[in-house]
């Protein structure tokens, strides 16, 4: 059966179709969720798409992290579901304490809208089980608040204990230590700012984000045969 | 009792604050050379009904903390004036 990927939707959210159509593609169950619904409807992982929740207003995934679903992601977080948040995904995941640290404006203030070039540096996690450590990815990157940001204990705490999943080759954004994602203690929630489906199909330029979303999807199915 | 209130919000010391640099680097070419350590917040202001000034401001502060900044990289000032007592 194929794994069930919840896709939250907030007022503003722009990518959940994207994400839709590459889950499908790759032989997933794709499903919105709405964020005001404390629902995930039986998904075997969630994905927190890109856009801008809730109009940016305030900061960045601020007022997103109080939606009713977001308690039910938390729920889901805690019992080892995969949970992915993309670009604005990212961002709710920090406020929402999900993940440690914060996106803030990028270096230089620039609106950044390119693909560029990804290292993974860890397969242990929900996002890269199936990568293989080393490779450059090439994915799109469109965000103006990219530029990752945490304290020191939290910098060493995320070096030390392998959990970078993804470094910029080129830092485009002056995020902390070339960080372009991260996971969770339990590995099983991943934030980054690329969007791998944008770069699920050849029309697009780029394939590289399939490795991605296939690797959300096969810990999704091992949840599903576990649960 | 009502009181307005003024939250204050900038970045941590020792977080980098790209908006106050990139402000920073553009105020020479204006002529203005003796200027350094610009950082750039932002500015609340809202009204409050709480029995004092004390409780009025640890409300405040509890909002700071879950809601009108992000502890990881901010850091705010809260000013708090009773408002004369409407007709």
């Amino acid at each position: 059966m194929s794994a069930r990927v919840g896709i939250v939707v907030f007022p503003g959210t722009n990518c959940e179709l994207d994400v839709a159509w590459a889950v499908e593609r790759l032989g997933g169950a794709p499903e919105t969720l709405w964020h005001a619904d404390a629902e995930l409807h039986g998904a075997d992982a969630v994905v927190v798409p890109g856009g801008f929740a809730h109009g940016d207003y305030l900061r960045t995934g601020a007022i997103a992290r109080f939606s009713p679903v977001m308690d039910a992601v938390a729920r889901f977080a805690a019992a080892g579901g995969p949970v992915v948040g993309i670009c604005n995904g990212f961002q709710v995941l920090t406020e929402a304490g999900l993940l440690p640290g914060a996106l803030q404006k990028n270096a230089g203030l620039s609106f950044l809208c390119e693909t560029v070039e990804c290292r993974v540096e860890t397969t242990r996690s929900a996002l890269t089980a199936l990568a293989d450590p080393g490779r450059v990815l090439r994915l799109p990157i469109n965000h103006f608040e990219g530029n990752y940001v945490c304290d020191e204990t939290t910098r060493r705490r995320l070096r030390d204990d392998d959990r970078i999943v993804l470094r910029y080759v080129r830092n485009p954004n002056g995020s902390l230590d070339d960080i372009a994602g991260i996971c969770s203690e339990q590995r099983n929630v991943v934030g980054l700012m690329p969007h791998p489906e944008r770069a699920a199909e050849p029309l697009l330029g780029s394939t590289d984000g399939a490795v991605l979303l296939r690797s959300l999807l096969a810990t999704a199915s091992e949840g599903a045969a576990v649960a | 009792m009502r009181y307005e209130a003024r939250v204050e919000i900038t970045h941590l010391p020792g977080i980098a604050d790209p908006q106050g640099a990139t402000v920073e680097r553009s105020l020479p070419a204006l002529g203005y050379d003796n200027v350094s350590q610009v950082r750039v917040g932002k500015s609340i202001r809202l009204v409050i009904d709480a029995p004092d000034a004390d409780a009025a401001g640890a409300q405040i502060d509890e909002m700071c903390h879950r809601l009108l900044a992000n502890p990881v990289i901010e850091a705010y000032a809260i000013e708090v004036t009773e408002l004369a007592a409407t007709q």
